[in-house]
């Protein structure tokens, strides 16, 4: 079941759109300047309605089923979240109008800031960075203008751990730093020796995931910021496994420096197919004045202000409590953007994924401090239920209480010439999506699993048989993993193919 | 509402089989002194209030629906086909991650092949990814790839004054740790306030030259003619560098590609390109290259390929790169894309087909020049634009540009121009204007009005405005 390119249901003279009429005066276009030939498709409305339709039957989401794929936060995207950013106030205004003209738009940031500075207990955050990695750059950014700032240059490496994100090493060298991988121990941890061997005076800062990609929360957290501090380097929180740890611990507490947020992973905003996501940073006092912006601030706030200690936010979220006052109204007329006194910089275009943070914000307001708490406790309640489940059929290398996900190691040792890859693939006859697979790296065929907290016992259960089922069928009948999946639009594609000689567009057929 | 489906029952139950008797005790590795922290935000609301609220918050901006707009500069409102929105708010499209499984990912897979094909058809390319995060970003990304094709030897980026202040902006914030310099965009060198001086920006070339980027319509809206353009190409090329382009999508649509005068790559914001303006982000940046350069393109790249039983498929391709194998190597860190974005630029592609984004770029550029020559009839008004520009002009106002605003919008309910003294000193007093085939003939020569009203009002009515719509 394959669909035709748009291309290939092009029609000459077909226009899907209709537009008004020009009811103005025609002026000449320049001479020389008009392009001859723009070979985009020609199809009507109907014929994009299904095309489109059809394409979109040929998708698994996260509304069609169960989508384990760890470090990914697969949880469920409310649909409150999509109406509200539709709203047309939101939604049809633009980022140069006077800040007064957009009050509301100014206090749905302001307010997301003071919530995630709360959540992580840090002092300022950028909502800037678009995604992820994003966050991540801007955050080693933060970290080196610090370090020059103190006219500290000597400092060339940053530390990262081989159970970190797979982005952090490229961030890293994008700001100019080696990249040093510290090991882990047996349990899962950071290696403390190996860590301590490293730290010295040439150290920029450690880039820490905790949880990490293991899933397990590093034992020794406490004492790796402490040998981070001491050498004068900073520590930086991958926040991409913040859903285990909403309520249950505050970033800035244990230590970190500088940290960013997925509002696409913890905060249940869509994943779009890749995006668009928003990766907010969150940093204590002594790096508030290098984030990204602008940011906003209140208007009474003097020049420079970014955020104060995270008990401000105390009251903030106090005086918000239940519904607007008059009071309200007045307070929101009073903020505005502005770049902290020492930024990088910016990081993109205007403020941020405006429409991704209309999305968490609702989020936050609709499940409040205990809801976030809760969601948190039943991420990891679910991974440790669902590793339970399976441990005793697949490998499991860690065998300790885990966060919000876990790592299998790969199919059970005596379902010969079976790989990952195959179990993953068969999956998707049972009506699954796939776990992440072969991430992270230090683990041998990897199965990564993160079920996230909106699914049921039954869906676990469901899931859990599934495995266990395919785990016998390796072992009995290897081939009908090798050839999975059978009921998919496509079976398994030739990638090989793809990257040797790439075809990147369509081109007409030849006309010979 | 927390959106998590268990009962205490169940809870209890999944505790029993894990094997201890509270859910605190899955937590005992997080430090006790630290574990359970208080956390303030406000008490949750049903979907009911929540909503209530946001649509209180909303109302109390100006918006596009309500107000009249000629602001661009960057972000653009053009109409959306509602088709657009109905096929991103299918489900199977946004609940989805990039697609690592093609197997079960094919929608998003297909959009984005045709996305690339339709930016390549656009921009005169071979070459396209899925998109990064924005313009700015993709200029970003752009000189990343150029210091890249350089093997790191060359170090030197030159940027036309005339590229948006925030893209140069962003291109410095990413380089600044990569021992690069960026050059050429001292707002001093425009020639008459904004005319790009081209032969300055030539004399910068040389053998430590990585990039040279323009933009075209740029920033003020003005345009290059393609011979003008080919010729600096021939110049970057000369000196062994890449030339790059950033374009407006829209103008695309009437005027020559880049590909046709010799860029190597091409990058714009896709805003335009059926995206809601949504007060600046979520956008796309689009980004295309020669062919030659397709194996150093950052971020997502879907290629065609086959299935076990030869069937068409489309993957995920030349991807081991920022994430997997010798990642410390890779040049960027990208590892998404804007998908829905994209997706809605496609699907806007397709509905408007070559006559239909011809059309939006034709009445943009006729409504845009009706406005300008009525704007530049009234006294006081001057238009500092010359021919040739695309749906963008510069005008000097009689007064402040932020007073002037602020009495459109608050008296006539107008959204008025960019007040490019924010960034070009210079130009104090002069404003950007923009405007699409959203702004009827009526509503530009409302504009005009107002305009033609202000210049005495604002100074005869101190305390009593009553000029109003």
């Amino acid at each position: 079941m394959t669909e035709p390119l748009i291309f290939e249901i092009s029609s000459p003279g077909r226009c899907g759109a209709s537009l008004p009429a020009c009811d103005v005066p025609r002026t000449p276009l320049p001479a020389g300047m008009v392009r001859d030939d723009l070979p985009l498709p020609e199809v009507s409305e109907v014929d994009v309605i299904r095309h489109y339709v059809r394409l979109s039957q040929l998708n698994y989401g996260v509304d069609k089923g169960f989508y384990p794929l760890g470090s990914c936060t697969m949880k469920y995207n409310p649909k409150v979240n999509e109406v509200a950013a539709r709203l047309p106030g939101f939604a049809r205004t633009h980022p140069y109008q006077d800040p007064d003209s957009v009050q509301g738009n100014l206090t749905l940031m302001f307010e997301l800031q003071e919530y995630l500075k709360e959540l992580s207990g840090f002092a300022a955050v950028s909502l800037q960075p678009a995604a992820g990695a994003h966050g991540e750059l801007t955050g080693v950014l933060i970290i080196r203008a610090y370090h020059q700032s103190r006219g500290d240059s000597k400092r060339t490496k940053m530390l990262i751990p081989d159970s970190a994100h797979g982005t952090n090493p490229a961030s890293t060298s994008m700001c100019g730093y080696t990249t040093v991988e510290i090991k882990s121990d047996a349990r899962g941890n950071v290696d403390l020796e190996d860590l301590r061997a490293h730290c010295d005076d040439t150290v920029a800062g450690l880039m820490l995931t905790n949880p990490n990609t293991l899933g397990l929360f590093d034992e020794h957290v406490l004492e790796i910021a402490d040998l981070v501090h001491s050498c004068g380097g900073l520590l930086y929180g991958d926040g991409a496994n913040f859903n285990a740890l909403m309520g249950i611990a505050k970033p800035a507490q244990l230590g970190f420096d500088v940290m960013h947020f997925n509002l696409h992973k913890t905060f249940s905003t869509p994943h779009g197919g890749g995006g668009p996501g928003s990766g907010p940073v969150g940093v204590s006092q002594r790096l508030a004045q290098f984030l990204p912006g602008p940011i906003v601030v209140p208007a009474m706030a003097e020049d420079g202000w970014v955020g104060g200690p995270a008990e401000h936010a105390d009251e903030h979220a106090e005086e918000h409590t239940g519904k607007h006052t008059e009071e309200h109204t007045e307070e929101c007329h009073a903020l505005r953007l502005a770049m902290p006194k020492h930024s990088i910089g910016r990081v993109k275009s205007f403020y941020g994924n405006f429409g991704v943070l209309i999305k968490a914000y609702t989020y936050i307001r609709m499940l409040g401090a205990e809801g976030l708490r809760q969601a948190s406790q039943d991420a990891v309640l679910n991974a440790n239920y669902l590793m339970h489940r399976l441990k005793d059929v697949y490998p499991l290398p860690y065998d300790r209480t885990c966060m919000h996900e876990f790592v299998l190691g790969g199919p059970p040792p005596e379902a010969e010439g079976v790989h990952t890859m195959d179990v993953a693939k068969r999956l998707m006859d049972y009506g699954f999506h796939p776990p992440t697979v072969y991430f992270p790296l230090i683990v041998h065929e990897a199965i990564m699993i993160e079920p996230t907290e909106t699914e049921s016992k039954a869906t676990l259960d469901a899931f859990a048989e599934a495995m266990i089922k395919i785990a016998e069928e390796a072992v009995i009948d290897p081939d009908l993993l090798h050839s999975a999946p059978h009921v998919t639009p496509v079976t398994r594609l030739d990638e090989t193919r793809a990257a040797r000689r790439p075809r990147l567009r369509w081109v007409p057929p030849r006309q010979d | 509402m927390t959106y998590v489906p268990h009962s205490q029952a169940e809870r209890q139950a999944m505790l029993a089989a894990i094997g201890v008797d509270r859910v605190e005790d899955l937590f005992a590795d997080v430090p006790e002194a630290l574990r359970f922290p208080k956390v303030s935000l406000p008490e949750p609301l049903s979907e009911l209030e929540i909503l209530q609220e946001l649509q209180w918050m909303s109302e109390s901006n100006a918006d596009l629906d309500h107000y009249a707009c000629f602001l661009g500069a960057g972000a653009y409102n053009h109409y959306v086909p509602s088709v657009v929105d109905h096929v991103i708010s299918r489900s199977e499209f946004y609940t989805a991650y990039t697609p690592y499984q093609p197997e079960v990912s094919q929608g998003t897979l297909q959009t984005i092949f045709e996305y690339q094909s339709m930016i390549c058809a656009l921009t005169g390319m071979e070459a396209a990814n899925a998109s990064h995060y924005d313009g700015a970003t993709s200029m970003a990304e752009a000189v990343l790839m150029a210091v890249a094709v350089s093997r790191g030897r060359r170090h030197k980026v030159i940027l036309s004054p005339t590229i948006h202040p925030e893209y140069r902006e962003t291109v410095r914030t990413y380089t600044q740790g990569m021992g690069l310099t960026v050059v050429g965009d001292d707002p001093g060198k425009l020639r008459e306030g904004i005319d790009l001086d081209l032969e300055a920006l030539k004399a910068l070339l040389d053998s430590d030259t990585a990039c040279l980027i323009v933009q075209n319509p740029d920033f003020f809206g003005q345009m290059e003619s393609p011979a003008v353009l080919q010729e600096l190409a021939d110049a970057v090329h000369e000196a062994g560098a890449m030339f790059v382009v950033s374009a407006d999508p829209i103008s695309l649509g009437l005027f020559t590609p880049p590909g046709d005068y010799g860029a190597d790559i091409v990058v714009g914001e896709g805003q335009p390109l059926g995206n809601a303006i949504s007060f600046g982000g979520p956008y796309l940046g689009y980004f295309a290259c020669k062919d030659q350069f397709k194996r150093k393109i950052a971020g997502r790249l879907v290629g065609e390929t086959v299935d076990t039983h030869g069937r068409r498929g489309f993957v995920l391709t030349l991807v081991a790169r920022e994430q997997h194998i010798r990642r410390e190597k890779a040049t960027s860190n990208i590892c998404s894309n804007q998908a829905l974005c994209a997706l809605a630029a496609g699907v806007y592609l397709a509905t408007l087909g070559k006559r239909g984004l011809r059309t939006v770029a034709e009445l943009c550029y006729h409504k845009a020049h009706y406005a300008a020559s009525q704007i530049a009839a009234l006294e006081g008004y001057e238009l500092v634009s010359k021919e040739p520009f695309f749906k963008e002009f510069v005008v000097r106002f009689p007064r402040p540009v932020s007073e002037l605003n602020s009495y459109l919008l608050d008296e006539w309910g107008i959204i008025g121009g960019y007040d490019l003294g924010r960034v070009y000193p210079h130009l104090a007093g002069c404003a950007l204007l923009c405007v699409t085939e959203m702004n009827s003939k009526g509503e530009i020569d409302y504009l005009v009005e107002a305009l033609a009203t202000a210049n005495f009002q604002i100074e005869g009515s101190a305390g009593s405005r009553e000029v109003g719509s």
